[in-house]
């Protein structure tokens, strides 16, 4: 039960709800950029929502499955075709021996996640399938796919059973982020902070699965940024000596000595997971309160959703 | 009791910040903190991180409130007492200060007036405590070097710097545990594999213990890396 890679894309892993236990140690929790879709692709496949994924950048994949299986596409629409027919995103799709799934370069969005039913057959490291690129771990082989590679799958219930949940809308090219101020927020001026809430900031090149990095207004310290290193939680927007902010995401240093201004709510980080660089952003201020009322919304949702799919 | 701020990270980290500088009693009491949250079974506590002179706290809000958090971490550290009795991890690491190994020694011995023998005994002589890990996977944050050993980092950093090498940046010392860019003049290497993940403990020290470096000729540098015995261990005390 494979699945072999015939063009791989520019940067494709496998990631999982991510790598804990070890961050004190140093090690980067990693795991699926937008864990929304990858979520929801998994619950379509009839899988726990954390198991293995396959996360894809900008440009999809060409692979071919040697056996019956169910699949489910979310996140970027990457104009999936599954042998000559357009594949539905959001969906259950059943594979047969032979079929050739191909994908293109995404029509908006980032990353787009493929979940295969039972998920990938690759070792757990450290409690997790995620792939470290730096540390050359877990996943397949410690690194990106390339043509060739054959991706062991789990074997599983392939009974195919059609789900579907509506997409979300297409990804716009402006957003917004809400987020808490903090932890040093107090490193900046009262100027410097309202710069950060009250202008918008561009989306680089250098966007990565580490972080974010943002071109715009420079944001006015009180006496330089750096700090004694500390702990840097998901969504940290980081102020470099430069004075443009960074949103550290999943592959993120564990710690730092940069101050950060603000931090990205839970609720807004997949959002953020699939700006695409000339994405425009602004961010947006919220209560702590506000911040755990989304979240609380959003897992219900997806507990739900999670019902509805594997129940209804 | 020692003042200590709470900084809310998002909804679901917190970090406690204490008195920042860098001091060994703080950093203890970081990891007294950090010990007692991990072991109390608190419902909702994922995870922490400790640093120099803060713990990052990761927890999920929807079961944990930041309010209770914040609630516990004050409980313990009223009843903090500093161990003294505390027994010291002193984690001992072959290297090898010599040729290719030592490429900055040079500048080094140039830089702080000492020469390269002086420079070994130095950086050797002394138990260096891990205030704390990150960067990479286990590159130990030290504290305790020499003063006289102090050198400028790189105007230029290497691109790539391999693993197990041992480097001088400013007032710090450290080991790269896998290869990475970096600016830090590099006066030794060692066999050991500082970072294994498929050892049951892929970094085998943590915050709190302490790291000693032994001096080893390219000899036996050779004969450990060939006799696969390059594993760290804890000194005997």
């Amino acid at each position: 039960m494979k699945l072999t890679i015939l063009s791989p894309g520019p940067l494709t892993t496998i990631q999982d709800a991510g790598r804990f236990g070890a961050l004190g140690k140093g090690f980067s929790p990693g795991g699926a950029m937008d864990t929304d879709a990858m979520v929801l692709a998994n619950l379509l496949v009839g899988n726990a929502p954390g198991v293995g994924v396959m996360e894809m950048t900008m440009l999809g994949i060409t692979a071919r499955f040697d056996c019956e299986s169910v699949i489910a596409l979310t996140g970027a629409d990457m104009s999936a075709r599954l042998n000559d027919s357009p594949l539905p995103r959001y969906a259950s799709v059943p594979v047969h021996p032979g079929d050739v799934l191909s994908m293109k370069a995404a029509k908006n969005g980032m990353r787009a996640y493929l979940s295969v039913a039972g998920g990938f057959d690759l070792p757990v490291v450290m409690g997790s399938v995620s792939t470290n690129l730096k540390c050359a771990l877990g996943g397949f082989q410690g690194r990106k796919l390339k043509a060739g590679d054959e991706l062991p799958l789990n074997q599983s219930c392939t009974v195919f059973q059609p789900r579907r949940v509506s997409a979300p809308e297409d990804y716009p090219d402006s957003i917004f982020l809400r987020v808490l101020l903090g932890p040093q927020d107090d490193a900046f001026t009262e100027q410097g902070i309202g710069t950060f809430l009250g202008s918008e900031y561009v989306v680089t090149d250098k966007a990565d699965r580490m972080g974010i990095r943002l071109s715009g207004e420079k944001i006015e310290s009180k006496n330089g940024v750096d700090i004694l290193s500390d702990g840097i939680a998901a969504g940290s927007v980081q102020i470099p000596a430069s004075g443009t902010p960074i949103i550290m995401m999943a592959d993120r240093q564990t710690t730092g000595g940069y101050a950060k201004i603000a931090t990205v709510i839970s609720a807004d980080l997949s959002r953020a997971a699939q700006a695409r660089p000339g994405t425009r952003i602004r961010f947006v201020r919220v209560t702590e309160a506000e911040a755990i009322r989304l979240r609380r919304e959003a897992e219900k949702k997806q507990k739900q959703l999670e019902y509805e799919l594997l129940y209804g | 009791m020692e003042e200590v701020r709470f900084l809310p990270c998002g909804d679901c980290a917190l970090t406690v910040a204490f008195t920042q500088e860098i001091r060994e009693d703080t950093n203890r009491k970081i990891r007294y903190l950090a010990d007692k949250l991990q072991k109390a079974g608190i419902h909702g506590l994922l995870e922490t991180v400790p640093t120099y002179c803060s713990l990052t706290v990761y927890y999920e809000p929807l079961v944990l409130p930041r309010k209770k958090l914040e609630h516990q971490v004050l409980h313990f550290l009223s009843a903090y007492r500093p161990d003294t009795a505390e027994k010291k991890r002193v984690f001992e690491i072959p290297v090898c200060y010599e040729g290719e190994f030592a490429p900055d020694m040079e500048d080094v011995c140039q830089l702080t007036g000492l020469s390269r023998e002086q420079v070994v005994q130095l950086h050797s002589g002394v138990d260096y405590l891990i205030y704390m890990l990150g960067f990479l996977p286990g590159f130990p944050y030290l504290g305790g070097m020499d003063p006289r050993l102090e050198a400028p980092r790189l105007d230029s950093p290497r691109t790539r710097i391999p693993p197990g090498a041992v480097g001088i940046g400013g007032k710090q010392t450290g080991i790269y545990p896998l290869a990475s860019p970096g600016g830090w003049r590099l006066i030794g290497r060692t066999p050991a594999a500082i970072y294994d993940p498929h050892r049951a403990k892929p970094i085998a020290y943590e915050a709190g213990d302490y790291i000693r470096f032994r001096p080893i000729s390219m000899e036996q540098f050779h004969e450990m890396q060939a006799s696969g015995q390059s594993d760290i261990r804890e000194a005997c005390l």
